[in-house]
Order: structure tokens, then C-alpha cells, then sequence
């Protein structure tokens, strides 16, 4: 069967060399968490717990802020040593501060939960809610908000993200490895609370273990696994749902005015996990890597784990790192500490060296229009940006800006390496700034 | 250490192409048919092409030291137009000629209109267009390759005024051993060039391979299915070598998918009409100016439909 794809897109290096054959190894520790009470999309948490109490694995420490938001739960057993305002990579928020007595005693709560195909959707999607699962591939989007699609948008379709497009990163590959019952019942669950028949799971070509593995779990199942090419963006929503479906979400759309749901690989393994366990989001698999690391891993974390906690574990760094980000080199975010707790969403850490960490100078724009064919979107990035540094936002909208999906595809590309995506993205934002006015 | 990190955008790496590269490339490309040219005209030709290509050099550094910029001859643009000027001239002409041409075209049509990726034509053809139009006699004064004639006029010309001259075989044309400018007779190489500059993916074949389709089915039309005069028609007039080199120029080309095939589509439709209607027997190189002029406009009303947009 030939590879299922997009139009446009690059190739950047995969750097996936150093962690994709590395089994995924659990870090329990460490002595002293910081669980943020906002790691999702939406609203924070307010705290349910506070100094001075016991906690335990899987007891709810933050209850969600509104339906847009998802709870929060200990990843450890031990005594809260505050609850307080703190740096997270998503800003100042309050955190959990937890001294683990890696006892790791379970929470009354967490008990294998029924059969799913004895359950409604409604009461499938609940626990989910419950359990704080968001989506994991890095954007942290509260799943059950998801699931909960209005009356009129009718989901026929439920496509799972393996294609891990982002170089370096692989602990999705490794899940696919290691967890694939999990990840087709987590599918399976996902079908049964929307009603769903279609189930795809679409993984990139240069995973070819990770296809076989999947295809043969899948075996018996209405579940298609489908190989995709190896192309950056291939595992941006709206290009994985096109290469898996040949349908396109409408400008400004959702996947749900198509009748999709996307949802990470992760994510559906911890749906899967949660039903057998009854375990909510405590912890996931990150790749910790890069120049800027000595011994990279995929490590299974606990959520709240300071970053500096699961770099020593990888035996530090490998001289100054230069760069740490959060994801993978081409949508992860850069951090300026390490001193950050890794939450529900932290795929990667990233470290640069401080070679590879220097920004290249911007030359002129020779207009080769290489950002044009590569964009996946079919945006004139040249043109907005263009628009956009003389702060022409009106003009710059015109050019469809709001569309922009952010892969970066464009400044990956530009031979004059000009700050495309950067310019972009300050008019996307002065464009929504004067919509909301 | 928290100092010392690094906080940008993303994304966090870039591919390894540069300007540069992509400048580089083009010199190469071009080099084995101004090789061969030098080979076929002698040493007039290389002092021409030296000339030109260090008079856009020295002129790009003035401009920008006039200008308070950033010198940047170092990224091979200059050199580019300047090789392709050179190469568009016959090797009789004077010596002050290549060096007026390339000022005019790098300080005027490329400087003058704020640098690299701004000039709005093709600076070399522009240039071209300025020395034909003020010293025309120089300009089309052709030495011919073989030693039985010192001067002949080109294939097209012989064509058009109809002159009782035998025209050059098939194979002459296509290796370049006949007359007209330094670098454009040697189909063979121009094309091995152009071969190279898309495997590179420096130019894709869609802008040459439309144009040259375009004059291929149009030539065939007019002239009642003649594949011999088609041919012929392909092989010479700077064809080749405007379509790989000069209409592929990134800066006056447009950039929108759909804009650069009516792009290419038009500069066919145009080489066709000069060649055939108009009073100059080769129309590549106002054919490749008048697009160029009309890309900015072509750009505008054939901006790429938005992924999962209205049609």
C-alpha cells in the first residue's frame, strides 16, 4: 500500500538514532515533586488539598476550574510541603509542592474500573474527565472536551497520532512498541464513548517496527493501522487527518466539522491504562535528548518531576547546554531554566549544545518562495511576514495569517534564514488582539 | 547557567541551505557552457566574462558601502549576474561593454531598487536589453565558430531575414559549435546545468520546462508542423539558457504555484510572437523582461487557495 501524505512539508534530519532503540526505563523518583495545577489548555486548578496533609498515588490535588480544564493528581504518595505560586513552563502558576515518601501507596480511588462495553459514552467520557487525561502528544488540550463534541457535529471517525514527525523525539515510538494493547483498547474505549466505528492509527514510515507491532495488535479489531510518509508536519492535525482520511477541516474549522477526533498515541495508552488500573494521568514516557545530554533515554516520569531531576538521571549534561526546550526542535518551547516541573505534555527535553543553540543571522529575502511550496497549509509566509514586520496586520490577514498552524516548516526552510514562523506569529497575535477588541 | 540558555521561537533548527549555497549553485551550473564558450570564441570571451563578473562584484561593494550596508559580495549573487551578463554577449563587442552592462545591471536594476531579492527584472537581461538598445551594431556583431566565415549572423536571424546562408546542422547546434552570444550555444551543457540546478532544488522544472514547451508547441503550430524549423527554434536563440537561468530568477519570478505556470506560459507565448511577428529575430530576452514586469501582478490574483478553504 503506498504511504499516505499531504502537499508540501520538509525534511529535517530525524535525530532519532540515539533513543529509538532504547527501552523505556521508569524514573521513580525524586525526593521533592512540583505538580502544577495547570498543565493543560483552559482554566487552572483549584487546589484540594493543602499543607501538611498525606497524599497518595492517583488522590486528586487539584479539582478542574471549569469544563475546559482537567484535573490534577498526585503522581506520589507522601506530605504536601506547600501549595504556592511557582514557574511552570506555562507561566507563574500554583503547584503542589510534594515530599515523596516513595512508598508509592495507592489511592483508595484507583481501582480497575468496569468493563467499557457495559458502560454508556457518557459515562466512559466522565471518567476520563475524572481522571485529568489531556492530550499528550504536546498541546495538552483537556480530552474530554474532545469527546464531548455539540449534537449537531457527528463523529464518525477516531484517528490516533503515532506519526511522531517531530526529529529527536521517539517515546511515542517506543510506546507503540512496548504498549500497543494498550494504545488499541485506549482506541477502543475512545470508539465505544462516541459511537464510533472508524478507528485509524497513523504512524510514519521510518517506524516500520512500530507499524508491524501496531498492525498486529490491531489484528482482530476494526482498527486500520496505516503507514504514513515520513514528512514534517506529518503529525500536525489537520495534515494527519487529510493523509489518513483524504478529508480537509475547513479554514478556521475543527476536526469535529469533518466528524474526526484526533487524539496522541499516548493519550489513548493512558486511557487503556486507566481502565485496567484505574490509574488517572500521573505520569507518561518523555525522550530526554539531544547533543546537550550525555546518556539520552525515553524515560517513563512522574508528573511534577523537576526537569534538572530527569537530565541527572541521563547522567547530566554534556558540557554547557546552550538550548533546553520542551518538545521537539521544531514546535518545543524554549525554557529558560531547568528548574521546571515536567508535566502531562512534556514529550521531550530537549538539550542544545551551545553550538547548535545560536540563532543564525537573517540575510536578505532572495524570494526563492521555498516557504510557499513547503507550507502545508498552502500560505505565502513570505508575504506575511513581509506584511507583518511593517505592521501591516489588516494586509498580513489577509493573506490567511490566522491559518497558520505553526510547524515552522517555512523558517525551517528559508535559505536566507529569515524569522518566517517568528513574524508570523506576532501578527496572528496582533490580528486576534484587534478581533477581540 | 540560567543565563547562559538560549530563549528563541521556534523553530529551533534550520536546514543547512544557504543564499550562498544556492548562488554557488547557479555559478556552477552555469560554468561548463561559459567554459565551452571561451573554448569556441578564445580568450576575448573569457577576458569578457571577467570583466563583467568582477565589475558586478565591484559595483554591488560600492553600493552597499554608499549605502552604509552590510557588504555582501560574498554570497555569490553578484557573480551570478555577472557571469549570466557575459555570457549574454557576443565576444566581438568592445571591452568597455561588459563593464557598462554589468554597473548598470547590479547598481541600477538590482541596488538601486534596494539590493538582493528586490530587483524587479532580471538584472543581466535588463543590462542586455540596455546595450542592444544603445550600441545595437556591437551587440549583434556574431564571430563565427568555424574557420570558413569570420562573421555570420545567428540561426534565427538567418531564418527571419531569410539570407541565402546554409543553416548550422542539428548536432552543431545542440554541442554549440555555431555563432551568437559567449554563453548560449551549447544546448547540451545549458541543459546539463539546468539538470543540475533542479536536482539541487534550486529551480524546479516547472517555469523552464512550461516556457520551453510553450514556444515547442506554439512554434510547431505556426509553422505547419515543421518539426525541423521547431527544433531549430528550441535549440537557439538563447532559449535554454534564458529558460533555466534567467526566467527562473528567484527575485522577478512569481512566487504563487499557479502564478509562475502563466508566468512561464506567457514568456512562450511572447518568445513565440517576437520570433514570428515581431521585427527582431529573437524574443527571449524581452519576452523573460515583460514577464517579469507582470509577475507582481500575476502574484496578486493567484494566491494559493488555504488548505481547507473556500474554492
Amino acid at each position: 500500500m503506498g504511504l499516505l501524505t499531504f502537499k508540501g512539508g520538509i525534511h529535517p534530519p530525524h535525530s532519532k538514532k540515539s533513543t529509538e532503540h532504547l527501552p523505556i526505563v521508569d524514573f521513580l523518583g525524586p525526593k521533592v515533586l512540583e505538580i502544577p495545577l495547570r498543565q493543560h489548555i483552559g482554566a487552572p486548578c483549584e487546589p484540594t488539598v493543602a499543607k501538611g496533609d498525606l497524599v497518595k498515588v492517583g488522590q486528586l490535588i487539584g479539582a478542574a476550574g471549569g469544563f475546559v480544564s482537567a484535573n490534577v493528581h498526585s503522581s506520589v504518595s507522601g506530605t504536601v510541603l506547600d501549595v504556592r505560586k511557582q514557574n511552570t513552563a506555562y507561566g507563574f502558576d500554583t503547584c503542589v509542592v510534594i515530599d515523596n515518601d516513595e512508598k508509592y501507596e495507592l489511592a483508595d480511588t484507583v481501582k480497575p474500573k468496569p468493563d467499557f462495553k457495559t458502560l454508556t459514552g457518557k459515562e466512559v467520557v466522565d471518567m476520563i474527565k475524572e481522571a485529568g487525561i489531556v492530550g499528550m502528544g504536546g498541546a495538552g488540550f483537556p480530552t474530554h472536551v474532545k469527546l464531548s463534541p455539540p449534537p449537531e457535529k457527528q463523529i464518525d471517525t477516531i484517528v490516533l497520532n503515532g506519526a511522531e514527525c517531530e526529529p529527536y523525539l521517539t517515546c511515542d515510538h517506543r510506546l507503540m512498541l512496548e504498549e500497543s494493547e494498550m494504545i488499541i483498547k485506549g482506541l477502543q474505549i475512545l470508539m465505544h464513548a462516541l459511537g464510533v466505528k472508524n478507528g485509524v492509527i497513523g504512524i510514519e514510515s521510518n517506524k516500520p517496527d512500530a507499524i508491524a507491532k501496531m498492525t498486529e495488535a490491531a489484528k482482530n479489531t476494526e482498527i486500520k493501522v496505516v503507514g504514513l510518509k515520513t514528512k514534517y508536519p506529518q503529525g500536525a492535525e489537520k495534515q494527519l487527518i487529510f493523509a489518513c482520511t483524504h478529508r480537509a477541516i475547513p479554514s478556521g474549522g475543527l476536526p469535529m466539522d469533518i466528524g474526526v477526533v484526533v487524539n496522541n498515541v499516548a493519550t489513548a495508552a493512558t486511557i487503556g491504562k486507566l481502565f485496567e488500573t484505574g490509574m488517572p494521568l500521573v505520569e507518561r514516557v518523555c525522550t530526554v535528548t539531544g547533543k546537550g545530554i550525555k546518556s539520552p533515554k525515553n524515560i517513563r516520569f512522574k508528573v511534577g518531576t523537576p526537569m534538572k531531576a530527569l537530565i541527572d538521571f541521563c547522567d547530566g549534561y554534556n558540557g554547557t547546554p546552550g538550548k533546553i526546550l520542551l518538545g521537539g526542535p521544531m514546535m518545543g518551547v524554549a525554557q529558560f531554566s531547568d528548574a521546571l516541573p515536567a508535566m502531562k505534555n512534556t514529550s521531550g527535553i530537549l538539550v542544545f549544545s551551545q553550538e547548535d543553540a545560536k540563532l543564525p543571522d537573517a540575510t536578505a529575502c532572495i524570494r526563492c518562495g521555498k516557504c510557499v511550496t513547503t507550507c502545508p497549509i498552502n500560505l505565502e509566509p513570505i508575504q506575511i511576514s513581509a506584511y507583518a514586520l511593517i505592521h501591516d496586520y489588516d494586509k498580513a490577514a489577509k493573506y490567511n495569517a490566522l491559518d497558520c498552524i505553526e510547524c515552522g516548516s517555512c523558517s525551517f526552510i528559508c535559505p536566507a534564514k529569515r524569522p518566517l514562523l517568528q513574524s508570523i506569529r506576532v501578527a496572528k497575535r496582533e490580528i486576534l488582539t484587534r478581533k477581540r477588541k | 547557567m540560567e543565563n547562559r540558555l538560549t530563549v528563541s521561537s521556534s523553530p529551533h533548527i534550520r536546514s543547512s541551505e544557504t543564499t550562498q549555497k544556492i548562488m554557488r549553485d547557479v555559478t556552477i551550473a552555469l560554468s561548463p557552457a561559459a567554459a565551452f564558450g571561451v573554448y569556441n570564441f578564445g580568450v576575448r570571451a573569457l577576458i569578457i566574462l571577467v570583466l563583467s563578473i568582477l565589475t558586478a562584484i565591484a559595483s554591488e561593494a560600492l553600493c552597499q558601502k554608499i549605502r552604509k550596508q552590510p557588504i555582501t559580495v560574498n554570497d555569490f549573487s553578484a557573480v551570478v549576474t555577472g557571469l549570466l551578463l557575459g555570457m549574454n554577449l557576443p565576444s566581438s563587442v568592445p571591452y568597455w561593454i561588459p563593464v557598462v552592462g554589468s554597473f548598470f545591471a547590479v547598481a541600477i536594476v538590482k541596488q538601486a531598487f534596494g539590493g538582493l531579492g528586490h530587483n524587479f527584472i532580471n538584472p543581466a537581461l535588463a543590462a542586455r536589453a540596455l546595450l542592444v538598445a544603445s550600441w545595437p551594431v556591437q551587440m549583434t556583431t556574431w564571430v563565427a565558430v568555424k574557420p570558413d566565415a569570420s562573421t555570420s549572423a545567428t540561426v534565427l536571424g538567418i531564418i527571419k531575414e531569410g539570407l541565402d546562408v546554409p543553416l548550422p546542422n542539428m548536432m552543431d547546434m545542440l554541442i554549440g559549435r555555431v555563432g551568437g552570444c559567449i554563453g548560449e550555444t551549447s544546448v547540451l551543457l545549458l541543459l546539463l546545468g539546468g539538470i543540475y540546478l533542479i536536482y539541487r532544488g534550486v529551480i524546479s522544472i516547472k517555469i523552464p520546462g512550461i516556457y520551453i514547451g510553450t514556444v515547442a508547441v506554439l512554434t510547431l503550430l505556426i509553422t505547419g508542423f515543421d518539426i525541423e524549423l521547431t527544433i531549430i527554434n528550441i535549440l537557439s536563440g538563447g532559449l535554454i539558457l534564458g529558460a533555466f537561468f534567467m526566467a527562473t530568477d528567484y527575485a522577478s519570478s512569481p512566487i504563487s504555484p499557479k502564478g509562475q505556470i502563466i508566468y512561464a506560459f506567457g514568456m512562450g507565448l511572447l518568445t513565440v510572437i517576437i520570433r514570428f511577428y515581431g521585427g527582431y529575430p529573437e524574443g527571449v530576452s524581452y519576452a523573460i523582461l515583460l514577464m517579469n514586469v507582470a509577475a507582481p501582478l500575476i502574484d496578486k490574483y493567484t494566491k494559493p487557495r488555504v488548505f481547507g478553504g473556500a474554492k
